[in-house]
């Protein structure tokens, strides 16, 4: 019996349809509902759901109740297993609540409809300890846990859980601040990573290797930077799971999420704040390394504000080493890297072409737009 | 130009006969044929025959081969050839960038005559003049074809070509002292994949350039990405989408100003035949693919010959023997100042330069030319068929753009609407008889297709082609679970590709076969 984790957040997408760019809070939801704003979530779920139908009698739901899952669950005819109480208006508390009690009773997987906000607070309750797919039913949707489409989300559910789909990926948590959002500022955040199961689509023709798994990539990427780097050189780097790969294979002691100094294969400074770096960045020793983050291909300006525009004028264009992973550039779609550094001179001097480093001694030359 | 309404699908079912592995059907003692002993006088002469063999060189124990009858042995690969879909089998129009078009079986004959396939390649020079003229007469064709002024026929294909050129390029920058700076390669991400990977064996760092909004290679990219370090550019045109990159011959002026020498990947010709040629184009080498737009057959991954071509400063550098003529007789030349060496044995694999040579015997110049207009012509009505079914479309479309010989589509709308993957297209495609190939990695455009039709096919073989398309996006949107769980009338119907990835599992003999899934069982 396979024991799968179900939250719907009832809530999530209904401030899209009615223009509130997001539904953060209960005002929020109230102002939705009297601009005539209906669940959606749930139907998207349903969608979801069905793709599992055929395993129906190995499956069993564990889920919250009524709106945050039972009701489409139960439509859909699965074994269902009900953690909390119902309640009239539900809240971000509820999904974290739940995610946690589904952590302790050993869950395989745990598949959440809702958008950014819902992605946190999952986030927040159970880090990496499940793999998680999103079903996509927010209105903000930068992180990139999500499925392309419900049935997707269901589709690539049924194949982890029979083990047609064994690899996990690290996927971004995102969110901007919706106060901010509302009067026309983006301000994303990098959260962390859940765990995602990953697809590698096999080609069977004998032309065509398959596509190297993102790990290999990293490290691939990693290399090269390790092999070129020099001696004497503050080697500023930027977070993200790519950029990660070089502290790892240097050996040292990294955050995730934040921004860490190396210099002649030492650390000399981990999580650095804007205020500590400026101090510690040479003008003419410094080199700076940073990866897309999220899927819409930030390479500044979202998620790394550690990283402002003082810096990067003080490092200059010439020292910005940009890496990633070819599958991460490819799903771009052609789309160019973007820069969002509230500084114009900035967003000008970075746009243009830029050497992205994508393998070991291999790179792209991509344009860069603000 | 509109598709005709007689398109009519076959009810096609292919032969399932659950063949199993040659070794399986081995019974010891077997014999296709019973061996007469030798006779005493033979035996007089050269005893038993094995005592003259060093005994450090004699097998101890007979090799594990298959035992069986001769009838088995026709039965068991009739079996498997029904388990195919070959050229010869379906409108083979679904592996586009691989040039699949027909081959007249006349040049099989020729190929297969034992004019042919009893020659040795040690024998003396004055006994070949026959098969050195043909590899001379060849090399003629493709320098007019090609404008550049020689072409070699070892490498076995066009990757092994791309070595070759590779290796050249190496070659001339070392002869110049620059190999050290020298050290980086611009490619395109539509350019074959090959052209990234033999620059990557010999050492280079690759540049991968990616297209405009409009498809073409990103000129702007290209002048960022050339500098001192730059040892080459190795590109396609048309690419694998099929669009004619009309700035090439700046592109490759760039590159000379910058220093480096400029390849050109025409492993498949078969758009601009006679149109356009590699040197107007600025090209130092260029190598075509004689099992593609040649019509050699691609036989299964070979043999096959990559023809390379250089322009003439650059001969000094070609991989030996070239096969020369000095008025009377062809000879091997070996005498090249800077040669690459060898790239591999011999002279080329001589059946297939005997097919492409009486294939462009049999057109002539006009004929070749044809075959162009004609493969493009397909192409482009192919094209414009295709963007009528719901949930196909074109990337870098416009109106009154043309494409050249192939197309590369995408399923990205139908994906979205219906989760029917690419993948899935092309198991339900085995349903009516169709071979449908996806695309080469990176899918830069999502769910892709690369169809190409050449001049082979007919409008109503290539309708039928189409009408097997439009069904199976008719089910995507009416029952999605059907195209999902296809193919039912294939020989195989699901492969978990997940073996494919896991090295506990793979096996491409059958002795590992043995060692990971069969260890209970004696080999």
């Amino acid at each position: 019996m396979h024991k799968v984790g179900l939250i719907v957040n009832p809530i999530a997408g209904m401030g899209g349809k009615v223009g509130l760019k997001g539904t953060d809070g209960p005002e929020i939801v109230t102002l939705a509902r009297q601009l005539g704003a209906t669940a959606e979530a749930p139907f998207r779920a349903l969608q979801a759901l069905l793709e599992l139908e055929i395993l129906k009698d190995s499956i069993e739901i564990i889920t919250c109740p009524e709106a945050m899952g039972e009701n489409v669950a139960k439509k859909c005819g699965f074994k269902v297993a009900i953690i909390g109480t119902a309640k009239e208006e539900t809240s971000a508390d509820d999904t974290r609540q739940a995610a946690s009690e589904m952590m302790k009773l050993q869950i395989e997987l745990l598949l959440f409809a809702g958008g950014d906000g819902t992605a946190r607070d999952i986030y927040s309750s159970i880090k990496d300890a499940i793999p998680v797919i999103g079903i996509p039913a927010g209105v903000k949707m930068h992180s990139s846990v999500f499925a392309i489409n419900p049935k997707r989300a269901g589709e690539l559910a049924f194949l982890y859980l029979t083990g047609k789909v064994k690899e996990i990926k690290e996927a971004e948590v995102m969110d901007i601040d919706e106060e901010l959002f509302r009067k026309g500022i983006v301000s994303a955040k990098l959260y962390g990573y859940l765990k995602v199961p990953f697809e590698r689509r096999c080609v069977q023709n004998i032309k065509t290797a398959t596509t190297p798994s993102e790990k290999y990539e990293q490290e691939a990427i990693a290399a090269d930077i390790v092999e070129s780097m020099e001696r004497n050189y503050i080697y500023i780097v930027g977070p993200g799971t790519t950029t990660r790969q070089i502290m790892q294979l240097l050996g040292l002691d990294y955050s995730l999420l934040g921004v860490d100094v190396v210099k002649d294969g030492k650390l000399i400074a981990k999580d650095v704040s804007e205020k500590q770096l400026l101090e510690i960045v040479d003008d003419k020793h410094s080199k700076l390394i940073v990866t897309p983050i999220g899927g819409q291909g930030y390479i500044l300006g979202r998620g790394n504000q550690q990283l402002s525009p003082r810096i990067i004028k003080k490092i200059g264009k010439d020292n910005i080493i940009v890496i990633s992973t070819k599958s991460k550039l490819h799903s771009l779609k052609g789309a160019p890297l973007l820069v969002d550094s509230d500084d114009d001179e900035v967003n000008k001097m970075l746009a243009g072409y830029i050497k992205v480093i994508t393998g070991y001694k291999e790179y792209a030359v991509y344009p860069v737009s603000f | 130009m509109s598709e005709s309404k007689k398109a009519k699908l076959r009810d096609f079912h292919q032969a399932h006969w659950d063949e199993p592995v040659i070794f399986e059907l081995s019974t010891r003692g077997a014999r296709g044929i019973l061996v007469h002993e030798a006779e005493e006088e033979i035996k007089a002469e050269v005893g038993d025959g094995i005592s003259s063999i060093p005994e450090h060189l004699r097998r101890k124990e007979p090799p594990a081969l298959p035992e069986l009858f001769q009838a088995q042995v026709l039965r068991h690969y009739l079996h498997l050839s029904q388990a195919t879909l070959g050229a010869d089998l379906n409108i083979e129009i679904g592996q586009g960038t691989c040039t699949i078009k027909y081959s007249p079986k006349i040049n099989e004959r020729f190929a297969t005559s034992s004019k042919v396939t009893e020659l040795h390649p040690f024998q003396a020079e004055g006994t070949v003049q026959g098969a050195l003229e043909i590899l001379y007469k060849t090399d003629l064709f493709l320098r007019e074809i090609s404008g550049l002024s020689r072409f070699i026929f070892q490498p076995g294909g066009g990757s092994h070509g791309l070595f070759a050129i590779a290796s050249m390029i190496r070659a001339y920058h070392e002869l110049r002292g620059e190999s050290n700076k020298r050290d980086e390669i611009i490619t395109t991400i539509f350019s074959h994949p090959s052209n990234a990977a033999a620059a990557a064996v010999k050492g280079f760092k690759v540049i991968t350039l990616y297209p405009d909004k409009d498809g073409y290679p990103d000129i702007d990219a290209l002048k960022e990405a050339v500098s001192d370090r730059t040892a080459g550019l190795m590109i396609t045109n048309p690419e694998d989408h099929g669009l004619f990159n009309s700035k090439i011959a700046e592109f490759t002026r760039i590159v000379h100003e910058a220093g480096g020498l400029c390849s050109y990947d025409q492993a498949n010709a078969n758009g601009i035949l006679g149109m356009t040629r590699a040197l107007e184009g600025g090209f130092d080498f260029c190598f075509f693919n004689l099992h593609k737009t040649f019509s050699s057959p691609h036989g299964c991954g070979g043999p096959a010959v990559g023809a390379v071509g250089v322009r003439k400063e650059f001969e000094q550098f070609l991989p030996v023997p070239l096969v020369d003529f000095d008025g009377e007789r062809y000879f091997l030349n070996y005498d090249i100042k800077h040669s690459i060496g060898k790239v591999r044995m011999f002279y080329g694999v001589l059946p297939v330069v005997v097919r492409a040579y009486a294939w462009i015997m049999s057109l002539g110049e006009e004929g070749l030319k044809e075959v162009a207009r004609v493969a493009v012509l397909n192409n482009n009505y192919l094209m414009r068929n295709i963007s009528k079914i719901r949930g196909a479309t074109i990337p870098y479309d416009a109106p009154g753009k043309h494409r050249l010989e192939q197309v590369r589509y995408s399923w990205e709308k139908l994906t979205k609407d219906t989760n029917v993957t690419t993948e899935d297209v092309q198991r339900r495609m085995c349903d009516f008889g169709m071979h449908y190939w996806t695309s080469h990695h990176p899918w830069i455009i999502p769910e892709p297709f690369t169809l190409e039709p050449t001049e082979s096919y007919s409008k109503d073989e290539l309708d039928e082609y189409v009408a097997a398309l439009r069904k199976v996006s008719e089910e995507a949107y009416t029952d999605p679970q059907k195209v999902k769980n296809a193919p039912y009338n294939s020989c195989i119907h699901k492969i978990d590709p997940s073996l494919l990835d896991d090295p506990e599992k793979w096996a491409i003999t059958w002795r590992s076969y043995l060692k990971k899934h069969r260890k209970d069982i004696n080999a």
